[in-house]
């Protein structure tokens, strides 16, 4: 359960023919492989929430083109309808879209539309909400009476209900505590690790997606900047600092190391990585 | 997009018109309009347009954009127009089973659309030129001799103004909603009436939920910031009245005094 998303020459402009006519993303081509997780990063107004509302249908691309499995979106209305529940969206702040009287059927909304039947929905709908971290016992209470980091969890819930092959998450976990923030990333892995779904997520934290992705896209003004693996992203720090964005804290330690003359690899972004090569510089400080 | 929705929209600017007092545009508005229900004939008709002409020629607001703003009266428009051209007295030029058309029939759709044309694009012209806050700003003043029979001109201000300032964020938060639901699969297109109202209440829910926080919000701000009403409050830009505002209300009186020395002579 999985589908290659292509990206290709993807441009969209807003309000056209008016004076606020303004181009949000320009000539964007890339792939996505079945099963990849890509992070998306770029500094505010760079496009990412208008590119990724392209993957689903939900807009038009004013150029350009989105293929599912290598078949256009765009051919027909049926492949539009369905291409809304290949791709699930996750939107920025997703709690402000509850709207049913229980938890329970706020969830199953998605898989109503569908039109699955009344077990199959059932089914999807624990399914979903153990993924996403709700606890079920709270599926009969009403959506409005949860905290915000609950609610969060049941709006992606909602979108997990649909079994899409492809999740894009629009930065799950701004205005969550540090712990919240870690205890959904890690739902997010597990989930993606259990289905082998296609995951895409934006995000302000180099931390977050460093951890996490497959590869990165990083956006600047409309446009792809650089698309690569993590640890050849992450070398170019200075070029990553002139467009608005940061390199993850370690990253950071690791090329100020190298600069002072440290044996280590400067593209290090994980603690652990870190770890593990400190611990062989003491190491080796020691023989000598 | 929702969004693109001009109604109502200022278009910033530093013309002549932009910088009139609001209170001067508003008081002219309500001139013109008076001088247009008093129009008669063809002249004074003229007269009219060449009062909106000059404005919308100093104000540079491109004549797109006014007609922009009568694109959602058109039907408007036209029902008006055929009413009035099927059902006046007069000379009949053509006659067909129940329907005739009269010469002043012709005349009198022709006016109307007229008025209704010139009316639309002057008070364009106004919210085009004024911003939100300035245009409320004004009525307060312009209001404000009724504060004495105890009218609450100044909640009723504030009222406007507030929500005047929330109307794009709450498009903006209809048209995220809406992403929202159709990515969960909702489809607001398809079905009869009743299938396409109950549609709505994905988008109606949240939105009321919403807009409830963002009042009770907005509430506690303006209390923490000692707001208690308009007793004694004052303002950060007075309003006064310059040269400009005295030439434009006398060219307002100008239209209004030809218009009515038309009148009698029925031109
Ligand atoms: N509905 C819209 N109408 C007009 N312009 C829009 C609309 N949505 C976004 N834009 C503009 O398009 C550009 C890209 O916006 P977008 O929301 O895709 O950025 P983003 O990368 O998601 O930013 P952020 O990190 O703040 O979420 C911005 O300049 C924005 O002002
Ligand atoms: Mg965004």
């Amino acid at each position: 359960m999985a589908a290659t998303i292509e990206v290709r020459n993807l441009s969209h402009t807003y309000s056209v023919g008016t004076p606020f006519q303004h181009d949000a993303v320009k000539h964007l081509s890339f792939t996505v492989e079945r099963g990849e997780f890509l992070g998306i990063i770029g500094h505010t107004g760079s496009g990412k929430s208008t590119l990724i509302q392209h993957l689903n249908g939900l807009l038009k691309p004013t150029e350009g083109d989105v293929l599912l499995d290598g078949e256009s979106i765009w051919k027909d209305k049926l492949t539009t309808r369905a291409a809304r529940f290949r791709v699930g969206l996750v939107f920025q702040y997703p709690e402000y879209q509850l709207f049913e009287d229980t938890v329970f059927q706020d969830i199953a909304f998605g898989p109503k539309n569908m039109g699955l039947k009344e077990a199959e929905i059932r089914q999807r709908v624990l399914r979903a909400a153990d993924f996403a971290g709700v606890d079920r016992s709270v599926l009969d209470k009403s959506p409005f009476d949860l905290s915000g980091g609950q609610k969060r969890r049941v709006a992606i819930a909602g979108v997990i209900a649909m079994e899409p092959e492809v999740i894009v998450f629009d930065e799950p976990t701004a205005g969550l505590d540090p712990a919240g923030c870690a205890s959904l990333l890690e739902n997010i892995r597990a989930y993606r690790q259990a289905t082998g779904a296609t995951i895409l997520m934006v995000s302000h934290s180099m931390d977050d997606v460093a951890r996490l992705a497959d590869r990165l896209l990083v956006l600047n003004k409309g446009q792809v900047e650089m698309m690569g693996k993590p640890s050849e992203i992450f070398t170019r720090a200075q070029r990553l600092r002139e467009i608005g964005l940061n390199v993850p804290q370690v990253t950071t330690l690791f090329l100020r190391l190298k600069e002072l003359g440290a044996p280590v690899d400067p593209a290090t972004y994980t603690v652990e990585d870190a770890l593990e090569q400190l611990l062989r510089l003491k190491g080796g400080g020691r023989r000598a | 997009m929702l969004k693109d929705i001009t109604l109502g929209q200022y278009f910033p600017g530093d013309t002549v018109v932009h910088r009139l007092d609001p209170r001067t545009k508003l008081l002219l508005v309500i001139v013109y309009i008076v001088a247009l229900f008093l129009c008669k004939w063809y002249v004074s008709y003229a007269v009219a347009l060449a009062f909106l002409a000059l404005a919308v020629a100093l104000s540079r607001i491109r004549l797109k954009a006014l007609f922009k703003g009568l694109k959602p009266l058109i039907i408007i428009i036209i029902f008006t127009a055929l009413l009035n051209l099927f059902y006046s007295e007069g000379r009949v030029l053509v006659e067909f089973w129940i329907f005739k058309i009269t010469y002043e029939g012709i005349q009198n759709a022709f006016f109307l659309v007229l008025r209704i044309m010139l009316l639309v694009m002057g008070t364009f012209l106004l919210t085009y030129t004024t911003s939100p806050i300035a245009l409320t700003d004004g009525l307060e003043s312009l209001l404000s001799p009724l504060k004495k029979i105890r009218f609450p001109v100044h909640e009723l201000a504030m009222m406007m103004s507030i929500a005047l300032r929330f109307i794009p964020t709450l498009i903006e938060e209809t048209d995220k909603i809406i992403s929202a639901q159709k990515a969960r699969g909702a489809d607001f297109e398809t079905g009869n009436i009743f299938r396409r109202a109950k549609a709505l209440i994905p988008i109606l829910v949240p939105l009321f939920v919403s807009a409830f926080r963002r009042a009770d919000e907005l509430a506690t701000a303006m209390e923490c910031r000692c707001y208690h009403g308009g007793k004694g409050r004052t303002k950060l830009k007075q309003l006064h009245y310059r040269g400009r505002d005295v030439i434009a209300l006398l060219l307002g009186a100008l239209l209004l005094a030809a218009v009515i020395v038309l009148r009698q002579f029925a031109l």
